[in-house]
């Protein structure tokens, strides 16, 4: 055990070591592992935040229905009746058009408007939602039909829309992802590589004296490894960075609409997966590095 | 304890390194292998130590059939062998001190109990006031010695050395000749390659004369 303690510790001061000898090389080595991270985590830090904001204005959606303004009490209860009696409604709330002008009399910027008018000009309406989602397109396009209708709006077509963008976001953020993290094992390899190349005649000593693949391998794997840690953490504050100086645009762009958003930052469970992954990624690439070495070794006796 | 029989070489090309050569040592014998270069002398030492395998015939080294070992059992072999080759292969970016610490440090040695083993193994050499002086700045003879440190501190049973005294003056060619005998009569087995004819006359040892790539009688 202690053995074992002293060789895991020994390996990984000579790693430090290593980089510390080179900190130019291993600097923009990470640094490069650092960007093609913060490419595919970006996209998805943006894509988390667009999905909150579209699920705090989607709600239950729900299809206005506007009556024609010539529509009379009957024509309206008529409406009402068969909104009663349709299966695929859940709820709905009529709101006449003596509510509406009240509402907007109500409302301080409205209310100079609302008084200059002669006569009311807002219609009576129903506020109608469906059981499920799913049938909410083809409610949308009976009602509209419906006599003194004048018009049928689906109030959430904006967010759908967004929600479907937003999962093909997604799927182009996975392959991304998926492309920059064969990136990183490459650009691994290549670093380790060079590595080896300045420590074969070690390499070579070494197992002629008795080492195992498993003790050569060790210090290289852990360098892999640092390097990704490194270059997720670099990634990382790449990502902060970018979003404080987006917060500082978006929020004079917020107050514009006299609302309250920002962006928000990596969690700290996703920020441990980037390092995770990160990680795990430069050791899968010290890995084939040193095995490929190790494997042309063998191959000569 | 060493057992060769009818052992060939043959390289990538057809050139035949080695023979039908069939001899065997005991457990603490001292053998050395003569002949002109290019007669198989390193090749025989590196079939024997287990850095290349025979093309045919068997290799046994206390009992186990080198040809027929997994590959990753080999490491574990080698730690029972001391190498001393001809160009050395110390480590340059490393001191006198680290480079005899490295195979202790590969075989897992207790870390506490190291340091005594490598300055024990440099007493033997006469390296001890050199511990953290690098390679570079020893002469052959004590680059050599060094390598011989290097290859006594993990207590072998088989030394195998080639060429030890390769490029050395006469002086310290008998050293390096008296300090194997020492390590022979406290029961190390010992193989050594060597063209010099004077080291033979001197020590008288079992000797195997390597021709062509045959053993000649």
């Amino acid at each position: 055990m202690m053995a074992w303690l002293s060789i895991n510790l020994h390996a990984f001061l000579s790693t430090l070591r290593k980089l510390a000898r080179s900190p130019f090389s291993s600097f923009f080595s990470i640094c490069v592992i650092g960007i093609t991270l913060s490419l595919p985590t970006g996209i998805f830090v943006i894509l988390e935040n667009l999905e909150s904001l579209s699920s705090t204005f989607s709600g239950s959606p729900e299809i206005s229905l506007f009556m024609s303004r010539d529509a009379s009490r009957d024509q309206v209860s008529e409406i009402e009746k068969r909104l009663k009696s349709e299966p695929r409604v859940s709820r709905f709330k009529f709101v006449s058009k003596e509510d509406a002008l009240a509402q907007f009399r109500n409302d301080n910027e409205f209310s100079d408007v609302v008084s200059s008018l002669s006569r009311n000009p807002l219609p009576d309406a129903f506020i109608v939602s469906a059981k499920r989602s799913s049938d909410l397109e083809a409610l949308h396009v009976e009602m509209g039909k419906w006599p003194k209708v004048e018009h049928a709006q689906l109030d959430s077509n904006w967010v759908r829309k967004l929600d479907s963008i937003l999962k093909l976001g997604h799927v182009a953020a996975a392959i991304l992802s998926i492309l920059l993290g064969f990136a990183l094992v490459f650009i691994t390899f290549n670093t380790i590589r060079l590595q080896i190349l300045t420590q074969k005649d070690e390499i070579e000593v070494a197992k002629l004296i008795g080492a195992t693949n498993t003790f050569i391998r060790r210090p290289f794997l852990y360098l892999g490894a640092l390097q990704g840690l490194a270059g997720g953490i670099a990634a990382w504050i790449i990502i902060e960075a970018g979003l404080h100086f987006m917060n500082g645009a978006i929020l004079e762009l917020a107050q514009l609409y006299s609302t309250r958003f920002a962006l928000s930052n990596l969690d700290p469970k996703e920020s441990l997966i980037l390092f995770m992954l990160s990680s795990s990624l430069g050791w899968l690439g010290a890995w084939f590095s040193v095995s490929r070495h190790l494997w042309q070794l063998d191959s000569y006796s | 304890m060493i057992s060769l029989k009818g052992v060939g070489k043959r390289y990538h090309g057809g050139f035949d390194a080695l023979k039908d050569i069939s001899f065997m040592i005991e457990k603490g014998e001292m053998a050395f292998v003569t002949g002109h270069s290019g007669a198989g002398k390193s090749t025989l030492l590196k079939l024997v130590a287990g850095i290349e395998r025979p093309s045919s015939g068997s290799v046994l080294v206390s009992g186990q059939d080198l040809g027929r070992m997994r590959r990753s059992a080999i490491p574990y072999l080698r730690r029972n062998f001391g190498l001393v080759f001809q160009d050395h292969k110390l480590l340059s970016n490393r001191t006198v001190f680290e480079n005899v610490f490295l195979p202790l440090q590969i075989s897992a040695f207790d870390p506490r109990e190291a340091p005594s083993r490598v300055r024990a193994a440099l007493d033997k050499v006469g390296l001890l006031g050199r511990e953290s002086a690098y390679p570079v700045e020893l002469s052959g003879g004590e680059q050599q010695r060094l390598c011989i440190a290097r290859a006594i501190v993990n207590r072998p049973s088989i030394l195998i050395a080639d060429e030890p005294t390769g490029n050395l003056d006469a002086d310290y060619a008998d050293a390096i000749m008296d300090m194997f005998k020492s390590f022979n009569q406290v029961g190390v087995t010992l193989l050594v390659s060597t063209h010099d004819e004077s080291l033979l006359e001197k020590f008288r040892p079992r000797i195997i004369t390597l021709h062509q790539g045959r053993i000649s009688s």
